[in-house]
């Protein structure tokens, strides 16, 4: 069996989730090959073949060019399954990899289990057991979910790849850099964040004043930052920050996993929601089940004494 | 301008799932059902566009499903959209996502639709590969996950959400088809005069197997709740009561209260 990486590039160099890509081959059992459009200097530090494709002239984000080269890669390499992280880059390009070669794609793998692949869906409330149907299949992983053990190591063996015509419908402008942090998360030890389950923006206050009596931060999920409720530099997840801290907790948070990505590694985690089902209550140490504008406030009271 | 807005209607995420008799997907009765959310963004989005060009482009929304799914389509109509198409099909739930973009590909091949618009994922099943995956079939220019979205002299510049905050612009010659997420506007609710007006609007039902011609490309052989990690405490009561008892676990188990 063999697996062909797609390696992810940003802004001149290699995303550290490409390592992922190794670790998900090896549960599989699979050969691997990687594929980087990107530069020589940020090659992987992998001992295999990697076929390179210059993004000075494919461009780091031109989906219509990436799906010639990494079409050309497979062409060369024949591999079983082309993987793909499940990232913004990812979930982009693989569909159009998986519709050009006809294959099935299995996306936001979480787990392998008797070889079949385990996907999260509703919410992250149920899984799904999913197998493809065709010969070669386009798998996307999600980020965080299989994690690369040591230090990347070993020297690639780059095997040059170009496109004898480039035309392309999409054109890639620039970046905008994310807004300025006002607050690092990432070192906070403490931190109470405010989940749409709070209900409106005058209730962030509630939730605020418990990280402060717990002498932490304020973090946010992504519908709350959307909302303007919050500040951007606040939100936990794929999209925003990663954290770990000694203590999280989520207040009506509903636990979708775009927002456990980036709270996973906290020490301890502890969930306020009136849904004894949520998901978040998975990762939980301690859930408790209760309206988080009459629970909040009691729990303030009691540590601020 | 011809544009058209693929729609999903998924039960609301706070439900609790049963598995149904087929064991692959979840029991579709006694749940409370509604627009995916992704897709709110997607019509609210080709409505502004509308608005924006004088209400000249026609907006075609289409959704597969059961019958239940008109409702999901005539909400769309009271935000603005003139036309409903509804792909008839109680077995949805069966086909991969190859098989739904070919039923969406193979709608909107002779219609000539400028610009479509879809959300980038299903909240239910959340593959992330229809709208794409219609794009390519089609072959139409497609950028995913906007959170930006400009219309001008023929070009769409969209502004995809990277990862850490991050975003990355693009521009995109029509034919084109976006997919939308949280960040990208607010949704309008509906107004009752848009809801009168709605009813009148024309859905075409049309049977799934008139455009289906695809096989799977992938199976679900099984649909179960997560393994629960258990160890997990769960606290219910009284308010009061739970605050004590969940200073003292965090007094016990962590350093951060003495
Ligand atoms: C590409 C992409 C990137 C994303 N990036 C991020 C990210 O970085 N961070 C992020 O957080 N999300 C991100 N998301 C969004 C993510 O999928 C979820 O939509 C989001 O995390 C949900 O936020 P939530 O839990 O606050 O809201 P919901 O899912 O709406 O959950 C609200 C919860 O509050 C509970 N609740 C409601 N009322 C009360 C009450 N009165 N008392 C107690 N509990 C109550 C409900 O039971 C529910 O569990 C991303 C999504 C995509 C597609």
């Amino acid at each position: 069996m063999k697996a062909l990486l797609i390696c992810e590039y940003r802004e001149g160099k290699l995303l550290d989730s490409t390592y992922e890509l190794l670790a998900f081959a090896d549960r599989l059992g699979a050969d691997k090959a990687m594929v980087l459009i990107g530069s020589e200097a940020a090659a992987p530090r992998f001992d295999g073949k990697v076929y390179l494709a210059d993004a000075g002239k494919y461009g780091e984000y031109n989906p219509d060019l990436h799906k010639q080269i990494v079409l050309e890669a497979v062409a060369r390499e024949n591999p079983d399954y082309i993987v793909f992280v499940h990232s913004s880059y990812g979930w982009d390009l693989a569909p159009r990899v998986a519709a050009a070669l006809r294959a099935g794609q299995v996306s936001e793998i979480v787990g392998i289990v008797d070889g079949k692949f385990e996907v999260t869906c509703c919410n992250a409330k149920m899984r799904r057991s999913v197998v493809p149907k065709t010969a070669r299949a386009v798998l996307t992983i999600q980020a965080g979910a299989f994690s690369f053990a040591g230090e990347p190591h070993g020297t690639p063996q780059l095997e040059q790849l170009s496109l004898a015509e480039a035309a392309s419908g999409v054109e890639f402008v620039g970046y905008e850099a994310a807004e300025k942090k006002d607050v690092d998360l990432a070192k906070a030890e403490v931190i109470v964040s405010a989940g749409r389950g709070v209900g409106k923006k005058d209730n962030v206050a509630v939730i605020a004043a418990l990280a402060k009596a717990l002498g932490g931060e304020l973090g946010a999920s992504r519908p709350v930052v959307d909302a303007g409720w919050v500040e951007h530099s606040h939100q936990v997840g794929t999209t925003g920050q990663s954290v770990s801290p000694k203590l999280y907790v989520a207040c009506g948070i509903s636990g979708a996993i775009q927002h456990l990505a980036g709270m996973k590694k906290s020490d301890f985690v502890v969930a306020i929601n009136k849904d004894k089902d949520a998901p978040i209550g998975e990762v939980a140490d301690v859930l408790v089940v209760a309206d988080v504008m009459q629970f909040v406030p009691a729990l303030t009271a009691k540590c601020a004494r | 301008m011809n544009i058209l807005v693929c729609i999903k209607q998924v039960p609301d995420m706070e439900s609790r799932f049963k598995i149904n008799s087929e064991g692959v997907w979840y029991d579709e009765a006694d749940l409370a059902y509604r627009m995916n959310e992704y897709d709110e963004y997607a019509v609210e989005q080709a409505v502004r566009l509308k608005e924006q060009l004088g209400g000249e482009p026609v907006i075609t929304v289409l959704s597969i499903g059961p019958d239940r799914v008109v409702e999901a389509l005539k909400k769309a109509l009271a935000m603005g959209c003139d036309r409903g198409v509804h792909v008839r099909d109680n077995h949805h739930y069966r086909k991969d996502p190859w098989q739904m973009a070919s039923i969406i590909a193979a709608y909107a091949k002779d219609q000539g639709f400028d610009l479509i618009f879809t959300g980038m994922q299903s909240q239910d099943r959340g593959s992330a590969q229809v709208g794409v995956t219609v794009a390519e079939l089609l072959g139409y220019a497609c950028a995913t996950t906007l959170v930006g979205f400009a219309f001008d002299n023929g070009v769409v510049t969209a502004k995809r959400e990277l990862e850490g905050g991050t975003k990355g612009v693009v521009k995109l010659r029509l034919p084109a088809l976006v997919t939308c997420q949280l960040g990208l506007n607010i949704p309008r609710y509906p107004t009752l005069p848009n809801i009168m007006k709605a009813k009148k609007k024309e859905i075409l039902a049309l049977p799934v197997a008139d455009l289906l011609k695809e096989e799977g490309l992938v199976t679900t052989e099984r649909m179960y709740p997560p393994a629960k990690k258990g160890g997990g405490i769960v606290l219910e009561g009284d308010v009061g009561d739970l605050a004590d008892r969940l200073i003292g676990i965090l007094k016990e188990k962590t350093a951060v209260l003495r």
